[in-house]
């Protein structure tokens, strides 16, 4: 799992070019939203684009990506869970 | 009589450069793409704007260059208009799009690709940078048109339409750029006049 986060931090700050932060910066508990990293609406798409094109998971209704996208941990949990690739 | 308008500043980006005013403020040959270059005035002006890594490279240097035409601003009134034209419209950035899109068995469109397939972005990006209400208006045009842009700007301040204006020429295709941008208002030295735009523009 530890090994899926990571890449997960990784693949979020390349996908969504935040340069400004470190992998080292981004706790497996922090809100990806919010206060968090401040991730905006057009974010929340481009990592319902990443769970499909990385890990072969389709959302059927974007608004799961709500609850999917909290956190690292709950992200890695659900891809751990039902990815295809 | 006709009412008179000022140029109170310009900033030009070209040919790995930027200046304000006519004065060099950097000068990058090193770099290999416009993201690097844009990244390098971004480091250069000591912004803090997270932003800004997210969007395309047109918008990148329609931003850089407001930055730099408005830094010796204290406060930008919230209606000041914004006036740009190019040539190529979003083309650098469909062609991006079109390449997630092509691929019917790679089908990947990226969102934060997609929305800056239109031109009119940059100005919505200057706008919340700004928190700016104003008019805008964004034109294709094949070249550099100092007198559609004169006359647009006198217009919109003849009519109360703006307190100030921002007007120029954001172009980008294929690693080739052109801006520049002039700041437009009713105080200055410099008299607007297409011949006066154009010259700046050219310098």
């Amino acid at each position: 799992m530890a090994e899926l986060q990571e890449e997960l931090k990784e693949k979020i700050i390349e996908q969504l070019s935040l340069e400004d932060v470190e992998v080292s910066e981004i706790g497996n508990d922090d809100p990806l939203f919010g206060d968090g990293l401040g991730l905006d609406s057009i974010d929340a798409l481009e990592l319902i684009v990443l769970l499909e094109k990385d890990y072969g998971i389709k959302l059927k209704d974007p608004k799961e990506g709500k609850a999917i996208f909290e956190s690292i941990n709950v992200m890695a949990d659900y891809i751990s869970k039902n990815r295809t690739k | 009589m006709e009412q008179q308008y000022y140029i109170t500043s310009f900033c030009s980006i070209k040919n790995n450069k930027i200046s304000k005013n006519g004065e060099l403020l950097y000068s990058d040959d090193n770099s290999d793409s416009i993201k690097d270059f844009a990244k390098g005035i971004y480091k250069f002006l000591e912004l803090k704007y997270p932003k800004f890594h997210k969007m395309d490279e047109l918008c990148k240097l329609s931003f850089l260059a407001s930055e730099v035409l408005l830094s010796d601003q204290l406060e930008v009134s919230e209606d000041t208009a914004l006036v740009l034209a190019n040539r190529a419209s979003s083309l650098d950035t469909d062609r991006k799009h079109q390449d997630t899109i092509k691929d019917r068995e790679n089908y990947f469109p990226s969102p934060a690709v997609f929305v800056y397939t239109l031109p009119n972005i940059m100005m919505g990006e200057i706008s919340i940078r700004h928190q700016l209400k104003s008019e805008n208006a964004f034109f294709v045009k094949k070249a550099f048109d100092a007198k559609f842009l004169t006359t647009y700007s006198r217009v919109l301040l003849d009519t109360n339409k703006a307190s100030n204006v921002i007007c120029g020429w954001v172009d980008l295709d294929n690693d080739k750029y052109d801006v520049f941008l002039a700041f437009i208002s009713r105080n200055g030295e410099k008299l607007l006049s297409k011949e006066q735009l154009n010259n700046f523009y050219k310098s």
